[in-house]
């Protein structure tokens, strides 16, 4: 069994089948053009267009092998882009003409013609010729299928699309990124929505074979959703969302050519969709992962160090002010001088020690001069900050405190300069000399001192 | 070319007899007025009195229900490279994957015409514009990493990378802070020195005598028209902000309930 596989696989990767060969060209080509044009779609805002269209299609493809009682390919096809059209004509009447939302109109459209396919698959099931229409391959695609003039055509309307969207480059991102201006210009945007919306029905349309009308909009859908965790610019978007197509393609057809088809499949060869599909899924949780800046874990790594930074600046800040009071420092004091966690704390003290900012002996703490030189400019800056706050946005003496120590770790030294020439202070603070110049007092008088913010 | 083509003393946008419906709702009654060529001129009125639909349908985005509306004399769609229009910053998605180099070269577009790409003068004409609102160091940005003031200042530079002789603004001053509001001023009075006519909509009624010199003063219906000094008086502003003409409005609920409005096409 493992045996067969591998040499399954190998087979597959050295591209020894001539029809493996053909079908994967097919899917690739497919999922290319469906990643640029579901990205415009995306960025449209009309990503479940494909869906609604997709599924709505199923009735179109029954309805061709009812009446011309043959598996054809470009029949079928037809047949799909036929009822596709009319069931997105269909919900755009409904949004016109009633108060019926976008949403609920696509649920509407996307069950009904849905319900009326599969219907009309099951009666075709129980015709004598029905298990020869291949229909069962349209729910969740079956690659496997496809003979050479089906990837002939799945290529050609690829390739039609990609054409279409490098001609109307422009276009496309104009009006999906302000209608009106276009419009202004003497544009018609409605033509041009018209020309992207059938791009996006013919790459629905012969994407059904290999994908299914089921999980036909994840395959628009996905790849755009997961190029924008990589870049910001339209171009690399609408590639990095073909190539993330491409590989769906490949990669899941060349899954369900090795994959053994379950005992239930009414046919040979495991469903290409799903496979498919979930390639594009993983591509896609790959990105919101470990994509950089845009990454769940980018940003987590982010707002991490900066949540480090705080409670260092806090812990320094602490120990000037415990040494003002002529308070020796302990774990306890800091912690009844602010709202410490003692799992930060203890975080923050070992980073300080190890920075050679503060001694820790016999539970005191204290600041070697590094350490003080260190939170002399964290308390100038956030004593300024205090300063400022109180005299030129009118806060209270008792909240300036909480107010600052929520920014003050986001001041750069230009806005300290700004600051310091605001407030006039600089060399001229005549109550302070040497290390201290241009620190001002404390607004909170020893003693009173209301350093409690709530930590999350 | 255009300030030579065009005479200075001339009307820039004639509004002939327009009302304006939305799913049947009108929202602008019967409106006529002139703006002369080479004007600075402001649109002001409460929220809901139709200053977007008058500068919408003077741009062609909305269908007029009846009227005519000629730009510098002609039908608009023989003078569309003519006019510039910066919409409010509310309506696009800051989030679409484009630069501030991207939008301002959007500016250049509507000469190019379909399939054809910016060539070199357009990008240096859009980095000209880019500069002379002072956005050059954010040229890379993607355009949701701006604050409000400089999203603004990216649609101005867009506008003025149309080189138009007829500049339409929806707002161009809501949102932004003192220091942009200024450097907006201080291009849109330049416009005006080169012979263009400016028409924004404008919010705030303390500035509206020192930045324009001409007023449009609209509530459903044009409340009145004029250089500044004219126009611009209390009474006029009593008429405009004091409350809704009531007749008026039960007659556009009725409208709605019942009939339509032919549609001129």
């Amino acid at each position: 069994m493992t045996k067969l596989l591998m040499s399954d696989l190998l087979r597959l990767i050295t591209l020894q089948d001539s029809n493996t060969r053909m079908v994967l060209l097919g899917t690739g080509a497919l999922g290319l053009a469906a990643g640029v044009i579901g990205a415009l779609a995306v960025l449209r805002r009309r990503a479940l267009v494909g869906d609604a269209l997709a599924h709505a299609a199923l009735p179109g493809v029954c309805v061709a092998f009812l009446v011309f009682r043959e598996r054809s390919l470009p029949l079928f096809l037809l047949g799909a882009l036929v009822f596709g059209v009319l069931g997105v004509l269909t919900m755009n009447a409904i949004r016109r003409f009633t108060r019926i939302k976008e949403d609920a109109a696509i649920a509407i459209v996307l069950g009904s013609f849905f319900g009326l396919g599969i219907a009309l698959s099951g009666m075709i099931q129980r015709m004598p010729s029905g298990n020869r229409s291949g229909l069962d391959g349209f729910l969740f695609g079956k690659a496997a299928g496809m003979v050479q003039a089906d990837v002939t055509l799945i290529a050609a309307a690829s390739g039609l699309s990609l054409l279409g969207v490098a001609a109307l480059y422009k276009e496309f991102k104009l009006v999906g990124f302000d209608r009106a201006f276009a419009g202004s210009l003497g544009w018609r945007v409605s033509l041009l929505d018209f020309i992207l919306m059938s791009l996006l029905a013919i790459v629905t349309v012969v994407g059904l074979p290999a994908v299914g009308v089921v999980l036909m909009a994840a395959l628009l859908i996905i790849p755009g959703v997961t190029a924008r965790f990589w870049t910001d610019r339209l171009a690399p978007h609408l590639a990095l969302a073909g190539l993330f197509g491409l590989l769906a393609g490949l990669f899941g057809s060349a899954l369900s050519a090795v994959l053994p088809a379950p005992q239930s499949a009414l046919s040979r060869g495991y469903p290409t969709g799903p496979l498919i599909v979930l390639v594009a899924g993983t591509l896609f949780a790959v990105s919101l992962f470990f994509a950089p800046r845009r990454g769940l874990l980018a940003r987590w790594t982010t707002a991490r160090a900066l949540h480090r930074r705080i409670d260092d600046e806090h812990l320094l800040r602490d120990l000037y002010e415990l040494h003002e009071l002529r308070t020796p420092a302990s774990i306890n004091q800091l912690t009844t001088h602010r709202a410490w966690r003692s799992g930060p704390l203890r975080a923050a003290i070992s980073r300080a020690q190890s920075l050679g900012f503060i001694t820790h002996v016999d539970n005191t703490l204290a600041l070697t001069p590094a350490g003080r030189d260190k939170s002399l400019r964290i308390i100038r800056s956030h004593r300024l900050w205090e300063l400022y706050l109180h005299e030129h946005a009118g806060v209270a003496p008792d909240h300036v405190d909480r107010d600052a120590d929520l920014i003050e770790h986001f001041i750069t030294p230009e806005l300290l300069a700004k600051f310091e020439a605001q407030l006039a202070l600089g060399d001229g603070d005549a109550l302070r000399t040497g290390a201290l110049a241009g620190v001002p007092l404390s607004l909170h008088p020893p003693g009173t001192s209301t350093d409690e913010e709530p930590r999350r | 070319m255009p300030a030579e083509t065009i005479s200075s003393t001339g009307i820039a946008v004639e509004v002939h007899d327009v009302t304006v419906a939305y799913h049947r709702k009108p929202v602008l009654w019967d409106i006529d007025v002139s703006f002369p060529a080479g004007a600075l001129a402001a649109i002001v009125g409460p929220n809901g009195a139709g200053k977007s639909t008058l500068l919408k349908s003077v741009l062609g985005l909305l269908p007029i229900a009846s009227g005519r509306i000629e730009v510098f004399g002609k039908p608009l769609a023989q003078v569309r490279n003519l006019v510039a229009y910066v919409p409010q910053r509310e309506s696009v998605d800051w989030e679409f994957p484009v630069s501030v180099f991207d939008v301002v070269l959007m500016g250049r577009y509507g000469r190019l015409g379909w399939l054809r790409r910016p060539n070199r003068a357009d990008r240096a004409a859009a980095e000209a514009a880019l500069d002379s609102v002072g956005m050059t160091e954010f040229r890379e940005r993607q355009i949701s990493q701006l604050s409000g003031g400089q999203q603004q200042r990216v649609f101005l530079a867009r506008a003025l990378a149309q080189d138009a002789t007829l500049y339409l603004m929806d707002e161009p001053f809501a949102g932004v802070d003192a220091a942009t509001e200024q450097s907006i001023l201080e291009v849109l009075r330049s416009l005006q020195q080169q012979g263009r006519t400016v028409i924004a909509v404008h919010h705030d009624l303390q500035t509206v005598r020192s930045y324009f010199d001409f007023v449009a003063m609209l509530n459903l219906h044009l409340v009145a028209a004029g250089p500044i000094d004219t126009a611009f008086t209390a009474d006029n502003l009593k008429r405009t902000y004091g409350g809704r003409l009531t007749l008026l409005d039960e007659v556009t609920e009725a409208v709605r309930r019942g009939g339509t409005l032919p549609r001129s096409s």
